[in-house]
This record gives structure tokens, C-alpha cells and sequence, in this order.
């Protein structure tokens, strides 16, 4: 329907995508951004043209020709769909559509930049049914614009002193509503019976019940305590998570006033431009950062329509966090086990092989960035710890939160339940033993030198969240 | 229902030091385990007062390229010997990741 005016080259009108970002010919670049979405188009509209809407509308293109598209080198900038498969057993007629961006449509160090291309307005598009996000390859060249993890696993370990084993943590219950003083009276249960962390649920900011400086004072007062008494370093997240970034970096300053180790974040709710800030801040300031994922199961949980959890996973490394949560596999939370050690490979390691048992559609190179910390919390108690190490290894954080707190004789026998699961486990691994398999004898045997282990077990002995996983592998 | 209380707190010294304390047989293992992921063995000690700090002292130099569990293990009961009332504890050097593949208590100053 393109009408020529008469002036040369430009036709006003609408043109099929596919003629201009469909090509499947195109060799993607080292230095060129690659997305994999999962479509499904309305009917009628072809693959390929879908596939070529996704890419123009999340890069160049609008729905029209317009004369000032003659302006610039379209054919540099433009992105391109250069792949189309069919998913594995689907009956939705769901395919995966793969798309090349060069560089320099985003800006350096800028996942937000990032995101707002990518999963922008092209979600809501009309010829699309559903569309959801699989997986960047980052490149390495944009990889070294972002600052990533303010510390990482190594620096982690040697400011804490402990190797060779999981860091142990428990969230602080009920969520809300205890003073500031109960509340650092469970931490400092928790602390001195062998946790190395304890944290602060998500929702915890500052309420009428409990503000956020007083509940900083008491908590850290427990966790020198702490320190001081079993000659283990200990720490406390402490949620600077506000309102604005001007509050938020107010209590970050707070916090490192009072000596705290580690502060926390919830990088979804607040949004990435206020979590690459306060990474930053924590770079500079010798900080730990922990980071909460609330509201990331409204898009990564659908599997048909929204962001993969290994998408958020990427920009959280490169916008910056040492720990991130990032499900059991085991415990009340969603988590498939195979998706999970995906991420969490993207999460440590320096490079990640495509490897679509897991869902990875990449290679992805790290180059030197640090790696974060995998944290596993949510349902979990002392049955699971064998699970656990097995799945999650050494460099990661096992949180119990009921499973410490919900202990009969008190937080501090909880902690100290755990604690000993946890390097009864470790030592039988180093052993060559099947942890998983043996776990129970692993378990049986460890409890016949801890009363408060032989208790935690016969308490949580018959529970168990077996549900079927939502969002399977596809690829 | 009965109640164990939780006394004051006790001492810890990290890995391991909530279960029994090692015994030959159970660090032969461990030794095996740190030599087979291509760790450097190295022993360290201190006084149980300064056991807080980042730097123990370090027993000679790292056991760089040992394969034996066997002198390994004779290397830890030497330490040991020489600063009775000392923790000790065994440490794998990691050289591709730059850290510690794993640090952990041996003997226990105080504990029989």
C-alpha cells in the first residue's frame, strides 16, 4: 500500500515487517545483543512476521514508514529476527523467535535502557496472543560497562571468614509486627546458636510498629553480640528498601554507621535504577549487598507471557547484588530443578554454556564480573538440608526462617539444629557419600550428638510441599 | 514438654566445629577430599583469644603440589605438637578462584 510522493526513495504507507526485519541470513555479531522470545502470534499472522514485529518494535521500527527513518542507516541500527524454532510440544502454535541488537541501541552500563527496549511496548502488541522473554546474551563488551556485584562470592567469603560449606541464614517472623527490641531478641537467638546471617523480611521497611532506625540499633547491638561471644562473624540484612533513593541511601549510611556487614534490597518493587545506585554505594562503601526478588513471580511465572526468572537473574548480576534469592527447588516455592541450576550457573559462574535441558538459549561470558551468592529460602527445615547441599554446593546461603524459628525449644537450639544438619552434610559430601540418597542416615547419625537436631527432625519430619512445577523446560 | 535450655553461648571456630571433634580417621577423608579438587593444603594456628582475626599463623609455608594424605596429616599432628594450645585448623588454597576451597578446625584448643 506504499504510496510513492514523488521525492526519490521514500514511500509513505505500511510495509510488512518481515521486509525489513526478517532475515534469516544474518550472522549475529560478538558484539550484538541476543534476545530469544517465546511468541505466539493471532491468527493469520505468520511467524516470520511476527517474529519481524517483535524485533522492529523493540528496536527501530513503528507500524508506519516515516520519512525521517531516511535520516539514519536503519540497516545498522535496526534489530533483526534471524531464527525462528517451533516449541517442543506445545499446542499453543508457540515458536521461538530469535533476535540480534546491535550495541549501540542501548546505553553503557543501563539494564533499565536495556528492558525498556526489549520488554517495552512490544508486550502489549496486538498481533501477538503472547510473548514472553527467554533470554539475553549480553555481550561481552556490554558486560564490561556494568558494574556488577559491589563484592562477589570471593570477597564474601574472606570478609566473613568461612569456607568450604553454605552460609546459613533465617528471615525474622511473624513478617510484621514485632517492636524493635523483640526483634533483635530473635536475631540474637538465632546468631548465637550458629547462623551466620539473619534478615529482614521483604516487607519490612518502616512501619508504625517498628521503625526503621530503631529496629537497626537493636538488631546490630544483637549481632555484635553475637559476634563477640561465638567468635564467628555474623550479619544481619538490613532492609534499606524505601520509599525514595534520598531515604533509602540515608539508611544504607545508617547502617554502615553501626558497623552492619550487609544490607539488603528488593530490586523489583524498587525498580533497577534505584538497586544500580545502591550497589554502587555498597562498592564504595565495603558494603554487602543481599537482594529480594518480591513481585518477580507476577512476570517470570507465567510460562507463555512475561520476563524468565534468568532474564532478571542477568540484569540483576549486572546491575549489582552479592546474594540474590532464587528459589529451593524443594521447599513452599516454585522452582524447577533443572530451570534453577540454569540460573543459578548465571547467577556464579564465569561462563555459562547454551544448554537447553536447562533453558539456556546462550552462551553467556561473564568476562571477569563477580558472581553472586544463590540464596535458597522459603518451607525448608532440616530434612531438606541434604537436598540442598547437594543442588546448591558451597557458594550459596540456605535460609530457614519456620525451620529455625518454629524449633520447640527456641531460635537458638533452631540455629544450632541446623548448623549441625548442615556440616554433617558437608562432611559426608567431602566423604564421597550420596548426600541425598543417605541423607536420613547422614541425618540419624548427626543427631545422636545433638538433642536440638533429634528434636528439629522428629518436629518437621512429615513435611513436605510436593506440587507440580508450573513453568516448565520448553527448549 | 521438656526443654533443653540453651546455656551461655559457646566458642566456635567456623566449619565443622559444630560436630564432635575430627578424628583420625574422619580427617583422612576430608585431607583426600581438599588433595582431589587440586587444592594447595596449608595449616594454620592461633590463640584461641585471637582467633577472630583474618591471619593465623601460618605453619611453614603451604603444602604446594602434596598428594599425600598421609604427610599432610603428619604435618597437622606436627603443628599441633609445637603449639599445644593452639586451634589448628587445614586449609585448601584455590588458586583459580583466588580463595579458600575449603577451611576447617582440626584440633580445638580446650576440647579433649
Amino acid at each position: 500500500m506504499a504510496q510513492s510522493n514523488g521525492s526519490g526513495g521514500y514511500q509513505a504507507g505500511v510495509k510488512n515487517y518481515a521486509d525489513n526485519y526478517w532475515t534469516p541470513d544474518y550472522v549475529p555479531n560478538d558484539t550484538d545483543l541476543l534476545a530469544c522470545f517465546k511468541v505466539v502470534a493471532q491468527e493469520g499472522v505468520p511467524r516470520e512476521e511476527a517474529a519481524a514485529a517483535v524485533a522492529a518494535e523493540s528496536s527501530t521500527g513503528t507500524w508506519t514508514t516515516v520519512w525521517t527513518d531516511l535520516l539514519t542507516d536503519l540497516d545498522y541500527y535496526k534489530g533483526r529476527a534471524y531464527r525462528i524454532e517451533p516449541v517442543k510440544n506445545d499446542p499453543s502454535g508457540a515458536f521461538f523467535a530469535f533476535v540480534a541488537y546491535p550495541m549501540d541501541l542501548f546505553e553503557e552500563g543501563s539494564v533499565v535502557n536495556v528492558l525498556t527496549s526489549l520488554v517495552g511496548n512490544v508486550f502489549g502488541f496486538k498481533a501477538l496472543r503472547s510473548l514472553r522473554l527467554e533470554d539475553i546474551r549480553f555481550p561481552v563488551a556490554y558486560v564490561k560497562t556494568c558494574g556488577g556485584p559491589p563484592n562477589g562470592i570471593q570477597v564474601e567469603r574472606d570478609r566473613l571468614g568461612k569456607y568450604g560449606r553454605p552460609l546459613l541464614g533465617c528471615t525474622i517472623k511473624p513478617k510484621l509486627g514485632l517492636s524493635a527490641k523483640n526483634y533483635g531478641r530473635a536475631v540474637y537467638e538465632c546468631l548465637r546458636g550458629g547462623l551466620d546471617f539473619t534478615k529482614d523480611d521483604e516487607n519490612i521497611n518502616s512501619q508504625p510498629f517498628m521503625r526503621w532506625n530503631h529496629r537497626f540499633e537493636f538488631v546490630m547491638e544483637a549481632v555484635h553480640k553475637a559476634t563477640a561471644e561465638t567468635g564467628e562473624r555474623k550479619g544481619h540484612y538490613l532492609n534499606v528498601t524505601s520509599a525514595t533513593p534520598e531515604e533509602m541511601y540515608k539508611r544504607a549510611e545508617f547502617a554502615k554507621s553501626l558497623g552492619a556487614p550487609i544490607i539488603m534490597h528488593d530490586f523489583f518493587t524498587a525498580g533497577f535504577t534505584a538497586n544500580t545506585g545502591l550497589a554502587n554505594w555498597c562498592r564504595e562503601n565495603g558494603m554487602l549487598l543481599h537482594i529480594h526478588r518480591a513481585m518477580h513471580a507476577v512476570v517470570d511465572r507465567n510460562p507463555m507471557h512475561g520476563i524468565h526468572f534468568r532474564v532478571l537473574t542477568k540484569c540483576l548480576r549486572l546491575s549489582g547484588g552479592d546474594h540474590l534469592h532464587s528459589g529451593t527447588v524443594v521447599g513452599k516455592l516454585e522452582g524447577d530443578r533443572e530451570a534453577t541450576l540454569g540460573w543459578i550457573d548465571l547467577m556464579r559462574e564465569a561462563f555459562v554454556p547454551e544448554n537447553r535441558t536447562r533453558g539456556i538459549f546462550f552462551d553467556q561470558d561473564w568476562a571477569s564480573m563477580p558472581g553472586v551468592m544463590p540464596v535458597a529460602s522459603g518451607g525448608i527445615h532440616v530434612w531438606h538440608m541434604p537436598a540442598l547441599v547437594a543442588i546448591f554446593g558451597d557458594d550459596s546461603c540456605l535460609q530457614f526462617g519456620g525451620g529455625t524459628l518454629g524449633h520447640p525449644w527456641g531460635n537458638a537450639p533452631g540455629a544450632h539444629a541446623n548448623r549441625v544438619a548442615l556440616e554433617a552434610c558437608v562432611e559426608a559430601r567431602n566423604q564421597g557419600r550420596q548426600v541425598e540418597r543417605e541423607g536420613r542416615e547422614i541425618l540419624t547419625e548427626a543427631a545422636r550428638h545433638s538433642p536440638e537436631l533429634a528434636i528439629a527432625m522428629e518436629t518437621w519430619k512429615e513435611i513436605k510441599f510436593e506440587f507440580d512445577t508450573v513453568d516448565k523446560i520448553t527448549a | 514438654m521438656h526443654i533443653d535450655p540453651y546455656g551461655p553461648t559457646p566458642r566456635h571456630v567456623e566449619t565443622f566445629s559444630y560436630l564432635p571433634p575430627m578424628t583420625p580417621e574422619r580427617l583422612r577423608y576430608q585431607i583426600a577430599y581438599l588433595i582431589e579438587n587440586g587444592w594447595s593444603p596449608a595449616i594454620e594456628h592461633s590463640e584461641p583469644a585471637k582467633s577472630m582475626s583474618n591471619f593465623w599463623y601460618l605453619w611453614e609455608l603451604p603444602l604446594f603440589g602434596e598428594r599425600s594424605v598421609d604427610k599432610v596429616l603428619a604435618e597437622i599432628e606436627a603443628c599441633h605438637r609445637a603449639n599445644p594450645g593452639h586451634h589448628v585448623r587445614l586449609l585448601g588454597y584455590d588458586n583459580y578462584q583466588q580463595s579458600q576451597g575449603t577451611a576447617f578446625i582440626v584440633h580445638r584448643a580446650g576440647a579433649r
